[in-house]
């Protein structure tokens, strides 16, 4: 039987898009950079590219793909990168802009996290062993009556928390290791909790980078910026889609 | 950060930011207020400054960094990236504003230069900077002095396009011609056009710059920022040409769907159909003053 080569979807409307092709094609997949609904039908899995989250959510809203997006993403894998990791997440807090305090955003709809999760400084109080907050925040999409956006809306694909430039700003973004590939993390979210059915498969400074549960991963950081391909993360993102090509056929 | 880090087939982390503005639009903004239509039109990041490029042609005088009241009221406002220009040269200036925490720094020739013989050295700052060229030469000087983003110059605050279609045409076709060359040909392009050679011999192995190369200059309507995009432009500045128009909310929210679907012209009549509102009133080139073309300053 002759495997067909599986085809990667990366998300364009904004972002690092390009990037993926050579670690994509490096895995023996064939890539596509698509952002109509027409282009979502064609692939197996989807890339969401590190981008910012704010413009790729208000555009996916703007272009009418939330709901057609949504419908893809629950029969194919998904790996979120940086940004995409933010739209995968089940919750999203919000940091203030300019420095690394934490607006519990979450206060108007529903009971605020306790402080250690909802105000520590992410570095300082590493949140190791902290779980999903059993009351689940449910994430809204409506908007607040003075019109400021509170928790961020996600397609809420991964139990997790995610902070939004959990690092801090641009000034903050490094490189870290993961078993010896060099990756990057840039103005990155941070992984505040998760929950058990989560695999976390990296951690850099105490806090998850790199998790998966299923068919859906995700990692604040991003391997597409290293040209060693194909990364470990591309790796084995080709295999969940290969093996759900395979059980799809 | 890991003592083991730092390999060279690693995208430098200011260059990284660069690749996540790809696809988008980033836009000039005075106040806070404009700063939130920006990120509610879906701009990718702001560029905080006292007075856009029209105000300061019209002002005249010399025009320096913005006051950083006025950049922190920005930083405060949005969540995405917050850029904000020094002068040419002013690397105190430069150095104020990655104290602030400002995610990118523009090298511009919008401001007045401060020096006209050198050029921030941007290898010392941790924050990245963009800077504005003219042609290949000048672009590969500014990566060779740390420069993590290239951008046209055009002509800024003007509403014409025709500058920075000049740059972007000019650009391309030195980058075209550098891939055809040997060794010899090469070192020799380099002194003509006054390039470091390494990055000459980057350009040549990767047939495009070695970090992204952005629009600028003139862009005022969504048809402006989809002919940039088509000639090669990874990503619009929009200066002037947002909130000097009509109706800033609509043309900011025009001119990002335009951006994002650049290749598809149906959908770019359909953002030209949405402005509800004129555009900004365009200058001819010719009808400037020599002296007072931004493009020329910097070299």
């Amino acid at each position: 039987m002759t495997q067909q080569k599986p085809i990667i979807g990366c998300l364009a409307l904004q972002g690092a898009v390009e990037l993926h092709r050579p670690h994509v094609e490096a895995c023996g997949a064939t890539f596509k950079a698509v952002k109509t609904p027409a282009q979502f039908e064609e692939v197996d899995g989807f890339i969401l590219p590190g981008g910012e989250s704010t413009t790729m959510l208000k555009l996916i809203e703007r272009f009418d793909l939330w709901d057609v997006l949504a419908k893809q993403f629950a029969k194919k894998p998904v790996w979120g990168i940086c940004a995409g990791s933010i739209l995968m997440a089940e919750t999203v807090l919000v940091s203030l802009p300019s420095s690394s305090r934490w607006r519990a955003s979450s206060e108007a709809l529903a009971p605020p996290l306790s402080r250690g999760q909802a105000l520590g400084s992410g570095k300082d109080e590493p949140q190791s062993g902290s779980h999903m907050d059993p009351r689940r925040l449910s994430v809204p999409s409506e908007r607040r009556g003075d019109d400021r956006p509170v928790l961020q809306k996600s397609f809420g694909l991964l139990p997790i928390t995610v902070q939004r430039n959990g690092y801090g700003r641009q000034i903050d973004s490094h490189h870290a290791l993961i078993d010896g590939y060099e990756v990057s993390l840039i103005r990155a979210p941070v992984i505040t909790a998760v929950d058990d059915s989560v695999e976390v498969l990296a951690r850099h400074e105490d806090t998850p980078i790199w998790v998966k549960r299923g068919a859906y991963m995700a990692s604040t950081f991003h391997p597409e910026l290293t040209q060693d391909f194909p990364s470990p993360m591309h790796k084995a993102f080709i295999e969940i889609v290969r093996s759900s090509v395979q059980s799809a056929s | 950060m890991s003592d083991k880090t730092g390999s060279p087939n690693v995208i430098n982390i200011k260059t990284g930011l660069a690749e996540m503005l790809k696809g988008g639009v980033i836009m000039d903004v005075v106040t806070a207020e404009q700063a939130k239509v920006a990120e509610d039109a879906g701009a990718v990041a702001v560029m905080a400054l006292e007075r856009v490029p029209s105000d300061i042609r019209k002002a005249g005088g010399v025009a320096r960094m913005s006051p950083p009241e006025v950049i922190e009221q920005v930083m405060e406002a949005v969540s995405i990236p917050v850029m904000a220009k020094c002068r040419i040269g002013h690397f105190a200036e430069a150095q104020i504003l990655q104290a602030m925490g400002v995610d990118f720094i523009d090298e511009s020739e919008v401001l007045t230069p401060a020096d006209e013989e050198y050029h921030i050295n941007k290898q010392t700052f941790k924050v990245p900077f963009v800077c504005g060229a003219k042609d290949l030469g000048e672009a590969c000087r500014r990566i060779g002095e740390g420069a993590a983003l290239m951008r046209t110059k055009g002509e800024p605050g003007t509403g014409n396009i025709v500058e920075a279609v000049r740059h972007m045409r000019k650009i391309n076709a030195q980058i075209s011609r550098v891939t055809h060359m040997d060794e010899s040909e090469l070192m020799s392009y380099a002194r003509d056009l006054g390039a470091p050679y390494e990055i000459l011999k980057m350009v040549r192995a990767q047939g495009r710059l070695p970090v992204p190369n952005f629009a600028a200059g003139g862009i005022a309507t969504p048809a402006d920022a989809a002919l940039c995009m088509q000639l090669g432009a990874e990503t619009v500045f929009v200066g002037s040409g947002i909130f000097k128009s009509d109706n800033p909310e609509k043309f900011a929210r025009a001119i990002v769907k335009a951006t994002a679907h650049f290749d598809d012209p149906a959908i770019v009549l359909e953002a030209s159909k949405e402005l509800e509102g004129v555009a900004m009133r365009g200058t001819e080139i010719s009808e400037i003053e020599e002296p007072m073309k931004m493009a020329n300053r910097g070299w």
